[in-house]
C-alpha cells in the first residue's frame, strides 16, 4: 500500500487535468494579448503633422548596450521634419538588439518607442538590418501616446488561466 | 567463443545531450554501466560578458549581467546593483528594498520551477514539467507587466528601479501567491512519495558535509548536505533581517534531499513574498533622489532645458563611481552569487567578476557521480541545477 497509494494520488492529479480547460493557445491563429509595456521591435514616431520626430542627436545609439543602432544626421530642408536636423540613415541591427529598451529611455524627444511586434523572422540576412522604412510608423497614422507606467492594464495577468 | 572485452569505454556526454542543461560536456569513462571517471568540459557557452562589461557604462552592464545566469536575471542585476551602490555609498529608499526582495524571491521560485520541471522530466515525470511551466508563465507575466520583457526585464537599476510599479502589480502578485501553494502540493503529490522517483533519487549523488564545504558548494546543494549557510541569514542585505523565514536544511546530501530543500525553499519564498508585499506601498519612491544617477522624469526632459542637459549627461557619459572594489553577495536561486567589481574612478567598470555558483557545482560533479551508474548521472546533473550561462560567462 505504501507503494501504490502515492502512485494513485499522482494518477488522480494527472487525471483531474484531463477535465480542465487547456491553458495553451493555437499560436499562429490565436495570440495572447501583450501588456502595455511590452518591448518588441522599435518604432520611430511622427509628430502631429506627419513629420519625423527624430532629431538625430544620437543618444539612443550611445545608450545602447549592444551597439545596435547606427544613424547619420543630415541638414533638413523642412520636408522630413520640423527641426534643422534629421536622421538621413537610421538603422537597427536586429540580431544585435537585445530589446532592453534603453533607446526608448534615452530618447529626449519621444521619437523611438519599443513597439509590440515580436514576429521577427526573415528570409535573408540583408533583412536583419531594420532601416528607416521598416521602423517609421506610416505617415497617415497619428502617433500613439507614449506609454505611461500607470495606465490601466488591458490584459488579465493570469493569461486567463483559472482552475 | 571470443574473449569478453573488459576494457573501459570513454563516452562523450554532451555538449548536445538534452539532459546536460545547455552545453555541458562530460567525458565519461565507463566500466559497463558504472561510471569510473567524470571530466566536465566547459566553455561551449562562453559569452565574454565579464570582458564586455568593461567597455560599458555602469548602467549599461545590467542587461548584460542578466543574461549570465539566464534563469535568475533579477538576482544577477540586483547583485550587480548592490555592489555598485556600495562603492557609490548610496542608500536606496526603503520601498525599493522591499520591491527588490519581492522580485528576487519571485525569481527564485521561477528558477526552482524550471529546475523542478526539467529535473522531473529527465526522470520520466513529464507532467511535472508541464505543470511547473504553467505556473512559471504567471511569473513571466509579472515580469512583462512591470518591465515589458519576460526573461530579462532589466528592471533593477543602479540607484533603484527602472520605473515605478505599474497599476495592477499588487493584484498580479497576490493572485500568484494565492494560487501557488495548491500547485506546489500538486507537484509534491506527483513526486515526493512516488516510489519510482524515490528509487531514482534517494542515496544517489551523495556528497558529504565536509566535501560540500571543501568544494565550496553553496545554495540548495550545500543545504541538502547539512551546511546551514544562507547569505540572507548570515550577511543580511536589503533588510532580510526584518523578515521572518526559515532556511530549510537536510543532512542526507543526495538528490532527493536537494529536491526536498528546493521545494521547501519555494514555500519559504512564498512566505517572504507575502510579508514583503504588505510593505510595498502602491505609490512612492522608486529610485534615489540623486541627480547624478537618476535621470529626470521624461515630462521634465521634454519641457525644461536643465532637465534635458542632465538627461543628456546621464545617458551619454553616465555617472562615475569612486575608485575601489566592492563585493556584495546575494542568495541567488543557486546559492551565493555576487559581483566583485573594481572601479578606477571612471564611468566604466575596470573589472567585473562574477562569483558563479554553477561553476563550483560543476567541479563537484565528479565527486557525486563516480562509482554510480550512468543512468544516475542524469539525476545528479539535474539536481545540481547548473546553468551553463553562469558557468562560462
Amino acid at each position: 500500500m505504501a507503494v501504490i497509494g502515492p502512485l494513485l494520488v499522482g494518477f488522480a492529479t494527472t487525471l483531474k487535468h484531463l477535465f480542465r480547460k487547456p491553458i495553451t493557445v493555437n499560436y499562429p491563429e490565436q495570440k495572447f494579448p501583450m501588456f502595455p509595456k511590452y518591448r518588441g521591435k522599435q518604432v520611430l514616431m511622427r509628430d502631429e503633422n506627419g513629420l519625423e520626430k527624430c532629431v538625430a542627436c544620437g543618444l539612443c545609439s550611445v545608450a545602447c548596450p549592444a551597439d545596435a543602432i547606427y544613424l547619420e544626421a543630415a541638414e533638413n530642408d523642412g520636408t522630413v521634419m520640423a527641426g534643422p536636423r534629421y536622421a538621413s540613415v537610421y538603422q537597427i541591427h536586429k540580431t544585435r538588439c537585445i530589446f532592453c529598451g534603453y533607446c526608448e529611455e534615452a530618447c529626449p524627444v519621444g521619437a523611438i518607442f519599443m513597439g509590440k511586434d515580436y514576429e521577427l523572422a526573415v528570409y535573408s540576412k540583408a533583412d536583419f538590418v531594420w532601416d528607416k522604412k521598416d521602423l517609421l510608423v506610416p505617415a497617415a497614422v497619428s502617433s500613439p501616446q507614449p506609454r505611461a507606467g500607470t495606465e490601466a492594464q488591458t490584459r488579465d495577468s493570469g493569461f486567463g488561466i483559472r482552475d | 567463443m571470443p574473449d569478453i572485452r573488459t576494457e573501459t569505454m570513454t563516452v562523450n556526454m554532451g555538449p548536445q545531450h538534452p539532459s546536460t542543461h545547455g552545453v555541458l560536456r562530460l567525458v565519461l569513462e565507463l566500466d559497463g554501466e558504472t561510471v569510473r571517471s567524470v571530466a566536465p568540459t566547459i566553455g561551449y557557452l562562453h559569452t565574454g560578458i565579464e570582458k564586455t562589461a568593461e567597455q560599458k557604462k555602469w548602467q549599461q552592464v545590467i542587461p548584460l549581467v542578466e543574461r549570465m545566469d539566464y534563469l535568475s536575471a533579477q538576482s544577477n542585476s540586483m547583485a550587480f546593483c548592490l555592489s555598485v551602490e556600495k562603492l557609490l555609498g548610496l542608500e536606496v529608499p526603503e520601498r525599493v528594498r522591499w520591491i527588490r526582495i519581492l522580485l528576487a524571491e519571485l525569481q527564485r521560485i521561477n528558477s526552482h520551477l524550471v529546475w523542478l520541471g526539467t529535473h522531473g522530466m529527465e526522470l520520466g515525470a513529464v507532467s511535472v514539467m508541464l505543470y511547473c511551466f504553467r505556473e512559471r508563465e504567471l511569473l513571466l507575466n509579472i515580469n512583462e507587466l512591470i518591465a515589458g520583457f519576460r526573461m530579462f526585464p532589466s528592471f533593477m537599476r543602479v540607484g533603484g528601479l527602472r520605473e515605478d510599479l505599474p497599476r495592477g502589480f499588487h493584484d498580479a502578485v497576490r493572485a500568484f501567491l494565492d494560487r501557488f501553494p495548491q500547485k506546489l502540493d500538486e507537484y509534491e503529490d506527483l513526486l515526493t512519495r512516488n516510489r519510482i522517483y524515490i528509487d531514482r533519487t534517494r542515496g544517489v549523488g551523495r556528497i558529504s558535509k565536509e566535501d560540500a564545504i571543501a568544494f565550496s558548494l553553496v545554495g540548495p546543494i550545500a543545504r541538502a548536505a547539512g551546511v546551514d549557510y544562507d547569505v540572507r541569514k548570515v550577511f543580511p542585505y536589503l533588510g532580510y533581517d526584518a523578515i521572518d523565514f526559515a532556511v530549510p536544511t537536510r543532512t542526507e546530501g543526495d538528490v532527493y534531499a536537494r529536491y526536498l530543500v528546493r521545494v521547501a525553499e519555494m514555500r519559504e519564498s512564498l512566505k517572504i513574498c507575502r510579508q514583503v508585499l504588505e510593505r510595498i506601498t502602491p505609490m512612492g519612491a522608486w529610485a534615489v533622489a540623486d541627480p547624478r544617477i537618476t535621470p529626470p522624469p521624461k515630462d521634465r526632459v521634454y519641457t525644461e532645458m536643465e532637465a534635458l542637459i542632465q538627461h543628456f549627461l546621464i545617458y551619454s557619459q553616465g555617472f562615475t563611481v569612486p575608485a575601489g572594489e566592492a563585493y556584495v553577495p546575494v542568495e541567488g536561486p543557486r546559492g551565493e552569487h555576487g559581483f566583485s567589481i573594481t572601479s578606477d574612478g571612471t564611468n566604466r567598470p575596470w573589472r567585473v567578476k562574477s562569483r558563479a555558483p554553477s561553476l563550483l557545482a560543476c567541479q563537484a560533479l565528479a565527486k557525486m557521480t563516480v562509482g554510480g551508474l550512468i543512468a544516475d548521472l542524469i539525476a545528479v546533473i539535474g539536481s545540481v541545477d547548473v546553468v551553463m550561462g553562469d558557468v562560462d560567462r
